[in-house]
C-alpha cells in the first residue's frame, strides 16, 4: 500500500519532469521563416562578373536581404527604423544566400524566392513568448516591429518552419543559428573514446580480480579502492584529467579524447563492479565442468565463463556509458566548456558535449534560448532512452537461458 | 624425490580377487584447506577397468581424495596437497605434468549435471575440439555419435542434436555429462555422487551404463548409497573424519567387514 504509493509519487514527479522538459521544448523545433524574393543583382554580388569565389564570398548580401524586405515597406523612413526593421531578419539569414550562389553561381541576376529565418525575438513573439500587451520597455521586440510583422503575416509571407539549423548547426551567440550537431558529435566522439578505453581495461580487469588473481592483501586493498572509486566525486577525475593529462602530458585542450579519458576512469569502477558480478552470478558447476574437461583457465573463462556474463556486463557498461554521457563537471574542468561553432571532425578537434551545451545555453539570457535548452534536454534524454533500449536488447540477444 | 625411479608398490592396501593391474595409486596423500586437515595420509590403488566405490559419512574427504586424482583441487586457492598420486608410472603432481592433458586422460563427472548452456553437439564436441582429436567435421560427429552412444542416449536425441543441452531431463543431463567424459578417450573417469540428483529410473540407467563403461574405463565412484556401491562397484573404499578406513573387495566389505567403524556405517549405526 505504501509502497505503491511511493512509487506513485515518484512517478509523478518524473511525468512532471518530462511535461515540463516538453512543453518548454518543443517549440524549438519550429522556426518562424520569412518567404522573401531577393534580387541577385550582378552589379552588387559579382560587377567584375569573373564568377571568382572570393568576389562571391565576400559581396554584400545583407544588403540584399533588406532591400528585398524594405520593399514591402515603402514607407519606412529614417536609419532607426531602417534598422530597426532589418533586424526583424536573421543575421544568418545573408550566409544562407551566399551559400545558395556559391553552390550555384548561375542563379546571379535572377530574382529568386528565399526563405530565411527571422530573428530569435521575433521567432519568441511569433510562439507567443513575448507578449504584446506587456510594456514597450519591457520586450525586445518594439511597437513598430510588431506592426511590421503583422502585416507580414497578412500578406502570407510568415510561416513556422520544421527547425532544421537545430539539427545542423553548431553553437551560436544567434539562438536561430544554433544546433546541437556540434555537442552532439562531440557527445559521440566523447563516448566512444571512454568506450574503447573504458570496456576492455574494465572487463580485463574483472575477469582478473574475479577469475584469476588470488586472494590476498594485495588483491583486497585494490577490491577496496575500486569500490571507493566509484564513489569518488566525478568532478575530482576532472582535476586529475587536468593536472595529468592536459599539464603534464600536453594533450589538446577541450578535446573529446581528454574528454573520453577522464570519463573513461570515471566509468571504470562502474563496469569493474558490475562485470564482477556478473562473473561471480556465473554458477560454479560450469567452470568445473570445463575445467574437468580439460580446458585451461583461460579457455574456461572465454568459452564458457564470460558467454555467460556477457548479458550483465554489456548491462554495466552500458549503464556507465549512460552516465558518462550525462556527465558535465569533469568536461568543464578540461576545457570542453568552451563555446565551439564548428563540429568537431576528430577526438582532438575542440568541442562540447550535450550536457555542457545545455548548461551553456542555461546561462544564455536570450528569450529563445530557452526553449532550446529544454528540447536539447529533450535530444540528451532520447539518447539515454536509446542507450537504455540497447542494454535490452542486448541483454535479450545474450542471455541464455538455463 | 627422484620420481622416474619409483615403480608402484603392489597393492599393500588390500588385495583384490579380481587381480587387477594397479591403474591409480595414491601414497601418503594429505589435503589442507587452509589449516584444516580434510584428509589423512591416505593409500590406495585403484585397479584397472574396475569400478572402486568411495564410500563414508558426509565429510569424510572422499570428494576431496577424488579432486586430487585429476588436481581438480587446484583451482581452490587455500587447498593444499600432500603425498603422491600416481596414474600408471606418472606422478600427477609432478611439476612437469600438464594438467590440461591430465584431465583429458581423467575425466570427471560431477555430482549435479552441468551440461554446458549449449547444444547437444556442442557439449561432446567440446573436449575433442579443445584437445584436437577430431581432424575435421566428419570426425566430429563421428566422436559425438559414438560417445552418445556409448552413453545410452543417443537413441533419445539423435535427432535434436541441435537443441540446447539444458532442455534434456536430469537424467539425460547426466548421460549427456558421462558422454562429453568419453568423447575425450580418458583412461579414468571420475565420478562424484553421479545420481544423488536423479530419479531411481535415471539411476539405473546410469548404473547400468557405468557397468558397460568398465570395459574401457576405470572408474571410481563417490556415492552416499550404499545399495548403488554394493551394485556397481567390484571394490569398495570406506572413508572415515578424512582418513581411509578400509578397503577391500565389495562382497567382502559390505559381508563382513574388518573394521568395527566400517560395520557400523553400513549397518547404518551412524551417517
Amino acid at each position: 500500500m505504501y509502497g505503491i504509493a511511493a512509487v506513485t509519487v515518484a512517478l509523478s514527479f518524473v511525468a512532471i519532469l518530462f511535461f515540463t522538459i516538453i512543453s518548454n521544448g518543443y517549440s524549438a523545433f519550429t522556426q518562424t521563416m520569412i518567404k522573401l524574393e531577393v534580387n541577385l543583382s550582378e552589379d552588387e554580388i559579382d560587377p567584375t562578373g569573373g564568377r571568382d569565389v572570393a568576389v562571391l564570398s565576400a559581396a554584400n548580401y545583407r544588403k540584399l536581404v533588406r532591400q528585398s524586405l524594405r520593399s514591402h515597406f515603402p514607407d519606412v523612413k529614417g536609419r532607426r527604423d531602417k534598422r530597426e526593421l532589418a533586424k526583424m531578419i536573421s543575421s544568418g539569414a545573408d550566409f544562407a544566400i551566399r551559400d545558395a550562389v556559391l553552390a550555384d553561381p548561375s542563379i546571379i541576376g535572377q530574382r529568386m524566392n528565399f526563405i530565411l529565418a527571422m530573428s530569435d525575438d521575433i521567432d519568441q513573439f511569433h510562439k507567443g513568448a513575448i507578449s504584446a500587451k506587456s510594456a514597450q520597455s519591457d520586450r525586445r521586440v518594439s511597437d513598430k516591429q510588431i506592426v511590421w510583422f503583422q502585416h507580414l503575416v497578412d500578406l502570407g509571407l510568415v510561416e513556422g518552419k520544421f527547425n532544421t539549423t537545430f539539427f545542423t548547426g553548431g553553437d551560436s551567440r544567434e539562438p536561430e543559428q544554433a544546433g546541437i550537431l556540434g555537442a552532439a558529435v562531440g557527445s559521440l566522439l566523447t563516448l566512444l573514446v571512454t568506450f574503447v578505453l573504458s570496456f576492455p581495461i574494465g572487463i580485463a580487469s574483472a575477469i582478473y580480480l574475479e577469475e584469476f588473481a588470488p586472494k590476498n592483501r594485495l588483491t583486497q586493498f585494490i577490491e577496496v579502492n575500486i569500490n571507493n572509486l566509484a564513489a569518488v566525486p566525478s568532478v575530482v577525475f576532472g582535476l586529475l584529467g587536468l593536472a595529468i593529462f592536459l599539464n603534464f602530458f600536453g594533450l589538446p585542450r577541450s578535446a573529446p579524447l581528454v574528454g573520453g579519458m577522464v570519463l573513461a576512469l570515471m566509468t571504470l569502477p562502474t563496469i569493474i563492479i558490475a562485470g564482477r558480478a556478473s562473473l561471480k552470478s556465473v554458477p560454479p558447476s560450469i567452470r568445473d565442468a570445463a575445467l574437468g574437461m580439460g580446458a585451461s583457465r583461460i579457455q574456461t573463462v572465454t568459452h564458457h565463463v564470460l558467454p555467460l556474463a556477457m548479458p550483465g556486463i554489456l548491462t554495466g557498461s552500458i549503464i556507465g556509458m549512460a552516465q558518462a554521457l550525462g556527465e558535465t563537471a569533469p568536461l568543464l574542468m578540461i576545457g570542453m566548456v568552451a563555446f565551439i561553432v564548428d563540429i568537431p571532425g576528430g577526438v582532438t578537434d575542440p568541442s562540447t558535449v550535450l550536457p555542457v551545451q545545455i548548461y551553456l545555453w542555461a546561462d544564455s539570457p536570450e528569450r529563445a534560448f530557452v526553449e532550446r535548452t529544454s528540447a536539447a534536454i529533450i535530444v540528451l534524454l532520447g539518447f539515454l532512452f536509446l542507450m537504455n533500449a540497447l542494454a535490452v536488447i542486448l541483454r535479450k540477444k545474450f542471455e541464455i537461458k538455463w | 624425490m627422484d620420481h622416474n625411479q619409483f615403480t608402484p608398490e603392489p597393492d599393500v592396501t588390500g588385495s583384490s580377487e579380481h587381480g587387477a593391474a594397479t591403474k591409480v595409486s595414491a601414497r601418503g596423500l594429505s589435503v589442507y584447506y587452509d589449516d584444516a586437515q580434510a584428509l589423512y595420509d591416505v593409500d590406495l590403488d585403484i585397479g584397472k577397468n574396475q569400478v572402486t566405490a568411495l564410500i563414508g559419512p558426509s565429510g569424510c574427504g572422499k570428494s576431496t581424495f577424488l579432486r586430487c586424482l585429476n588436481r581438480m583441487n587446484d583451482t581452490i586457492d587455500i587447498c593444499r596437497v600432500t603425498g603422491q598420486v600416481w596414474l600408471d608410472d606418472q606422478d600427477v603432481y609432478d611439476k612437469s605434468i600438464d594438467v590440461v592433458h591430465l584431465r583429458a586422460r581423467i575425466g570427471m563427472v560431477f555430482q549435479k549435471p552441468n551440461p554446458f548452456p549449449k547444444s547437444i553437439f556442442d557439449n561432446v564436441a567440446y573436449g575433442p575440439k579443445i584437445h584436437g582429436l577430431a581432424a575435421d567435421r566428419m570426425e566430429m560427429e563421428q566422436i559425438v555419435c559414438s560417445s552418445l552412444k556409448r552413453a545410452g542416449l543417443w537413441d533419445e536425441v539423435k535427432d535434436r542434436l541441435n537443441a540446447p543441452a539444458t532442455g534434456l531431463s536430469g537424467g539425460q543431463q547426466q548421460r549427456l555429462c558421462i558422454a562429453r567424459a568419453i568423447a575425450v578417450e580418458p583412461e579414468v573417469i571420475l565420478m562424484d555422487e553421479p545420481c544423488s540428483a536423479l530419479d531411481p529410473i535415471a539411476t539405473a540407467k546410469i548404473e547400468g551404463l557405468i557397468e558397460e563403461l568398465t570395459e574401457k574405463f576405470t572408474i571410481i565412484i563417490v556415492t552416499h548409497s550404499m545399495q548403488q556401491a554394493a551394485r556397481v562397484s567390484e571394490r569398495t573404499a570406506f572413508f572415515h573424519m578424512g582418513k581411509l578406513v578400509e578397503v577391500g573387495d565389495t562382497d567382502q566389505i559390505f559381508t563382513m567387514p574388518k573394521e568395527t567403524r566400517t560395520q557400523e556405517y553400513i549397518t547404518g549405526r551412524f551417517g
